[in-house]
């Protein structure tokens, strides 16, 4: 397999005797995997497609995990480099068994430098290959950012179509739990706001595992933005999903739960919490329709707006900054295509607009809760409540 | 036609003062290290050491949520905090919190940051170990890798604008070098001319990154040549030896207004946070073999013993009276409670 010679100064390969005996480390070198890559399909659980009625429950790791394999072994173009994703692997063991499978020239760690094999990453797609970069987690993005926007986004419009740049930029996005501001900022509506990038953001496993194929498979560069909490839930997937063709269409949001009463849009981790609200709200005699936005960029505009005009009311839901986010730009949609269809104002449930404090109690605090979510859709349903959560 | 070679046939030596047994190599030269100085050093490197094992135990327990050790780096933490003054602007990385402690940080100042309680200057806004203190002139702990490189030049330049008679100290790890604020900070402190020590921490390991997937280079001394930086090679776990370089540096530093590049070699012993467990990337033996032949504050005691500034029955009250004080502080600690929002 022809790889680009920046991308062989990253590889393990060819350090010398002396300095593995210098720090008395004996690595296990691995097999390189630039064999066949028919030989080395092992499919995750198709074969349970035929047999098995019983629901299969898969953790979002595992499913990002499988599509990753799925794909590096459908097509020998697709590699994986980052920060830990080899040895130790992954930093939240995405990228677990695949070192081991693939072999250190299609799993690569990379040195410490975000800027750095952002830049050898994209340069390895203007050549042809398909990288899967990984972000520990997307606030170390910006140190790539100028890579991300200048070398991948714009290079297929600025060449008149002759450049294209098939690379997939994935790690945790937002907030987790306790890591303070330099590790819980949201980026959706940072790359969202960009012509030229996909942003994908899944919620289930089997989000996961549909838009991370498309998003592989796409010949565009792909924002694809996990959410550390989720990595460790399991939701249902069915025969469908767990096939190695599975795969979703960017672009279009799930309606996760019908109502008719009012929409709340959300994506990643704030859809399980309205899914929460909304049965809260439900016992309440409202009932809500959660729109899983699923992609960010493109918007699935015609989903949001059908389902405000079935509703007529509107919530929308994130974790990051208020200005100029998610739920600002949803908004201005549906005020410019179905302003006359809604009967409240829209109301916008989002971060609060502090960097991340860390104390539990202030964090809390500053990240969105379901009775945020429940508030606001009777204030948009005209049922009166407090503005604001008490202290 | 001639090529320079990507590599020397010698690697660049390595200063040391101490050999593994604590005593001086016979033809060694080092700054003079008074009896108190000395003293004060060996007790701060025994506090930092029962600090971190107190503070793990406490992130284990569910007590706080994150913390990080120093193992195996106190020599460096300490001596080059011991050898630089208190007017020296200190811009750390986040495993250099003994040069806090030398310049007067109290256990409970150390402790409310990490519970992140009424009583932490950061109001609860930072996660633990990002410690800083104006009063201490040392800068706040940020998470970002190497991005404190060149705000130290430029705090150094500052300095320089304003005739101080005083220099930028910044920290960072092997790991630290990869970055471009690291190429772009030695660059800049070479061209600008700033009185600023580069202090770098090459422990081996950047999370589970050998230095072998780090850089191709002889370690991180040779890169000052490339820059114009004056550099030197130190071992890292010889107190002595890093106290001489950095006094060194300093007046080079100040008296002749230029950046110098320090490369302590020495070994993270623990694991890189309490999020990692580094016996999945390296073997056991070779952490063991490190932690208890290759401890330096093993080796500085040997030497202030040699000198008869130190015995076994002030060790054994040190060491219990330092645990007493640390456990007692992070027993006490929720008593101050965490800080409200006000409206």
């Amino acid at each position: 397999m022809v790889l680009l010679l920046a991308v062989n100064m990253v590889t393990r390969a060819g350090f010398s005797l002396k300095q593995l005996k210098m720090w008395g480390i004996i690595r296990q070198k691995v097999a390189a995997g630039g064999g066949s890559p028919v030989a080395r399909i092992r499919p995750v659980v198709s074969n349970l497609r035929n047999y098995s009625s019983a629901v299969k429950q898969m953790m979002v790791r595992e499913a990002l995990n499988s599509a990753l394999d799925e794909e590096m072994s459908a097509d020998p173009k697709v590699f994986l480099m980052g920060e830990e994703v080899g040895e130790y692997q992954g930093a939240y063991k995405i990228s677990k068994g695949l070192l081991e499978k693939y072999g250190p020239e299609r799993v690569l760690d990379t040195p410490i430098t975000e800027a750095g094999f952002t830049g050898i990453g994209v340069g390895a797609a203007y050549y042809g290959l398909k990288p899967v970069v990984e972000f520990m987690t997307f606030n170390f993005s910006m140190q790539a950012i100028d890579h991300i926007i200048n070398s991948a986004a714009k290079s297929n419009y600025m060449s008149s179509g002759q450049i294209s740049v098939p690379i997939v930029f994935r790690g945790p996005n937002g907030a987790a739990a306790g890591v303070g501001a330099q590790h819980s900022h949201c980026y959706a509506a940072w790359y969202a706001s960009v012509p030229g990038l996909k942003v994908l953001s899944p919620y289930s496993s089997e989000d996961a595992r549909g838009l991370l194929k498309a998003a592989i498979r796409d010949p565009d560069p792909v924002v694809f933005l996990e959410n550390e909490l989720l990595y460790g839930e399991s939701f249902p997937v069915s025969a469908e999903v767990l096939d190695s063709s599975f795969c979703l269409p960017i672009g279009k949001a799930k309606i996760e739960r019908e109502g008719k009463d009012v929409t709340i849009t959300a994506f990643s981790k704030i859809v399980g919490l309205s899914l929460k609200a909304a049965e809260i709200l439900a016992k309440e005699g409202i009932s809500a329709e959660v729109i899983n936005l699923r992609s960010i960029r493109p918007l699935d505009r015609s989903t949001i707006n059908a389902s405000v005009r079935k509703t007529n009311r509107l919530v929308t839901v994130e974790e990051g900054f208020p200005q100029h986010g998610v739920g600002a730009e949803i908004c201005a949609s549906v005020i410019e295509e179905s302003f006359s269809y809604l009967d409240a104002p829209v109301e916008r449930i989002a971060g609060a607009d502090v960097p991340m404090p860390y104390a539990a109690n202030l964090e809390r605090m500053a990240v969105p809760q379901v009775e945020d979510i429940v508030r606001a859709a009777k204030r948009a349903c005209y049922r009166s409540v407090p503005m604001a959560a008490a202290a | 036609m001639r090529f320079i070679s990507e590599s020397s046939e010698e690697r660049i030596p390595c200063y040391r003062v101490l050999d593994d047994d604590g005593q001086p190599f016979p033809d060694s030269s080092f700054v003079k290290v008074s009896e108190g100085v000395a003293i004060k050093m060996y007790n701060d490197m025994v506090t930092l050491q029962t600090m971190d094992t107190i503070f793990y135990e406490a992130q284990r327990q569910g007590r706080i949520s994150f913390y990080l050790t120093t193992s195996g780096e106190e020599a460096i933490n300490i001596a080059s905090a011991a050898a630089i003054k208190n007017d020296d602007f200190v811009v750390p990385q986040y495993r250099e919190p003994g040069v806090l402690l030398w310049r007067g940080f109290s256990m409970q100042e150390f402790a409310n940051q990490c519970f992140g309680n009424k009583a932490d200057y950061g109001k609860g806004r930072q996660m633990p170990i990002h410690y800083g203190s104006n009063k201490h002139n040392y800068f706040t702990v940020s998470s970002t890798i190497a991005t404190q490189l060149p705000h130290a030049v430029g705090a150094a330049y500052a300095l320089k604008m304003d005739r101080k008679d005083a220099c930028a100290v910044t920290y960072f790890g092997d790991g630290g070098t990869s970055e471009g604020d690291f190429h772009a900070a030695l660059n800049f402190s070479a061209v600008t001319e700033a009185p600023v020590i580069f202090i770098c921490r090459n422990n081996g390991w950047a999370i589970s990154t050998p230095i072998s997937d780090q850089f191709r280079s002889d370690g991180a001394v040779v890169k000052g040549r490339a820059y114009g930086v004056r550099s030197i090679r130190v071992d890292g776990n010889d107190a002595l030896a890093i106290y001489s370089a950095v006094h060194a540096a300093r007046e080079m530093a100040i008296g002749e207004g230029r950046p110098i590049l320090i490369e302590a070699l020495t070994y993270r012993v623990g694991h890189h946070t309490t999020s990692d467990d580094s016996t999945k990337y390296r073997p056991v033996d070779e952490i063991e073999w490190w932690r208890t032949t290759q401890d330096p504050v093993t080796r500085f005691r040997k030497w202030i013993e040699s000198n008869g500034w130190w015995n076994g029955d002030i060790e054994s009250e040190l060491r219990s009276s330092v645990r007493k004080q640390v456990i007692l502080v992070s027993l006490t600690i929720s008593k101050y409670g965490l800080l409200q929002l006000q409206h």
